[in-house]
């Protein structure tokens, strides 16, 4: 079997003084979604923020086969990581046009940021009309949207995409999924979701990860978990 | 009375204003700078830019050229400004903003210190970036000096604001002052944005000394504490958080300053530092966030 796209093994990650993730293990494949559930404070968001580098971190973490323990967030991003943060991940005071051209910052060649800037906006067509808004005055869905957006800039390898729903209304929701589920299909988009919206983001993902408390609880295929007994009682409702 | 107005000094005291408030300019520019980064004022900035025109008239004096001795010595400030920020600022890039403040207080004595010790506290001179001689435009006699002096200043802000606006690293720059979190995930080393900011507040504060030096009889260690004060209201006035915002508020205050100096007889020159003090007392009580500045909501 060829060597997962990320691998993270019994990974540590503290906040000051408090320990918020206890040995998370998880890996993720070239052209996968995998969603990472949980309740508040299980360490979803720090999943993530482990490997972009933006929390203390140690353990192993392997990314194209290289390790990235110990990298600095600018060094993860270079690999090719985006990290789509939780709430808005927009530089506000910046242009919609700027916050693209800020994706594709550590990429070369103007001929194919073009390229790419066209390929994106198809995606999030009205984005190319707001250009010259500034992020901070685009609703709470649409500046989700240019997160996205700003992700796909960088070609990345990998999206790390943190708690999209949250505070926005259902239908913007179902269509950011729709968008990176059109992405995964039609682009083979790699990504990592942690997601508080357990149903949705069991459509969207072929795996998943339930962590509890700083570890993986459960682990296993979206099917499966859909039919898991306490996944349904705990985090789908029914 | 208002026909024995005299409207040749009043075009002439608005020029000299403009004159001083455009190298007030450079140095709020420069304190704007830095804030927009990292949060704080830097009060080291004017000694920075002493210590900088001591270079320059270093320069001068092993025969260097004004011209050649200012070019130079930008590019010396500017890796100077990069290295204080590595060495000094870098350490406590994190700490409270308390803690920044008082290095940046701390900076001032050390590069004040170091000045007097480099050079001795003797008077000196700097000759005259530009020619002594008038120019009577409309009738009316300005100094070369002034005018160049204004040129010049707007000049610097001209290429700055073209850094911002239409490159690649002025984008980053700008993205590392408004987040610099986000900024890390887009891959920016903002580490080295602050420390460029750093050095580009230095080359600034740099300009700002080389022109203020020659329009004085004669110059010490001292040179840039009343710059730095006049900078720092000007900045107020106009808006700490804003770049367009110190630039038009040190200009503003040149000119006020200038004004209230020449026709208001007990004011004079003695009695110009405080009335700038009082703008910037005023400012704070009446607008906080300055004309320009966006009064600053935090999200919670």
């Amino acid at each position: 079997m060829a060597e997962p796209l990320l691998q993270l093994e019994e990974v540590e990650a503290r906040y000051g003084p408090v320990k918020a993730l206890h040995g998370v293990s998880l890996t993720v494949a070239e052209g996968e979604i995998v969603a990472v559930l949980g309740a508040n404070g299980a360490g979803k968001t720090t999943t993530l923020r482990a490997i972009s580098g933006t929390v203390r971190r140690s353990g192993a973490i392997r990314f194209a086969g290289k390790s990235i323990a110990g990298r600095s967030p600018e060094a993860v991003a270079r690999l090719g990581i985006a990290h789509v943060p939780e709430g808005r991940g927009t530089l506000s005071e910046l242009s919609v046009a700027e916050n693209l051209r800020l994706g594709a910052y550590v990429r070369r060649g103007r001929a194919s940021i073009q390229e790419d800037e066209q390929r994106v906006l198809a995606h999030f067509p009205w984005l190319g009309d707001r250009r010259n808004q500034r992020a901070g005055t685009l609703s709470g869905g649409e500046q989700q949207m240019l997160a996205l957006a700003r992700a796909l800039m960088l070609r990345p390898r990998l999206v790390l995409l943190d708690e999209p729903s949250l505070g926005l209304a259902p239908r913007v929701v179902a269509e950011i999924f729709r968008i990176v589920g059109e992405l995964n299909e039609r682009e083979g988009l790699t990504v990592l979701v942690v997601e508080q919206n357990a149903i949705l983001a069991l459509e969207a993902a072929s795996r998943a990860y339930v962590l509890e408390v700083g570890r993986v609880a459960l682990e296993g295929g979206s099917e499966t978990l859909r039919r898991n007994e306490s996944v349904r009682r705990s985090y789908l409702g029914y | 009375m208002l026909l024995a107005f005299d409207w040749t000094q009043l075009a002439q005291q608005t020029v000299i204003g403009l004159s001083a408030g455009g190298l007030w300019a450079l140095l709020a520019l420069a304190l704007v700078l830095i804030y927009r980064s990292t949060g704080v004022v830097n009060f080291a900035q004017g000694e920075m830019a002493m210590f900088s025109t001591f270079i320059a008239w270093s320069l001068i004096h092993h025969g260097l050229s004004y011209w050649q001795a200012f070019f130079l010595t930008l590019a010396i400030s500017f890796a100077g400004g990069v290295a204080l920020e590595r060495v000094v600022i870098r350490p406590v890039e994190r700490a409270p903003v308390l803690t920044v403040v008082i290095v940046t207080l701390g900076l001032f004595f050390l590069v004040d210190g170091a000045a007097r010790w480099f050079w001795s506290s003797e008077t000196r001179t700097l000759p005259n970036a530009f020619s002594t001689r008038p120019i009577t435009v409309a009738g009316v006699a300005f100094s070369i000096q002034d005018l160049g002096n204004i040129a010049v200043s707007l000049g610097v802000v001209a290429l700055l604001f073209a850094l911002f606006q239409f490159t690649k690293l002025g984008l980053a720059l700008r993205a590392t002052a408004s987040n610099p979190d986000e900024s890390r995930l887009v891959g920016i080393r903002v580490s080295w944005m602050l420390a460029l900011g750093w050095g580009l507040a230095a080359a600034m504060g740099a300009v700002s000394g080389m022109l203020t030096a020659p329009a004085l009889a004669s110059f010490d260690q001292n040179l840039m504490q009343p710059v730095l004060l006049y900078a720092f209201a000007g900045a107020v006035l106009g808006g700490i958080s804003s770049p367009f915002g110190a630039v038009v508020g040190a200009l503003l205050l040149g000119v006020f300053v200038n004004l209230i100096g020449t026709y208001v007889d007990w004011i004079g020159t003695d009695l110009r530092l405080p009335v700038a003090l009082a703008v910037i007392l005023g400012v704070l009580l009446v607008r906080p966030a300055g004309l320009f500045g966006r009064a600053s909501a935090r999200r919670v």
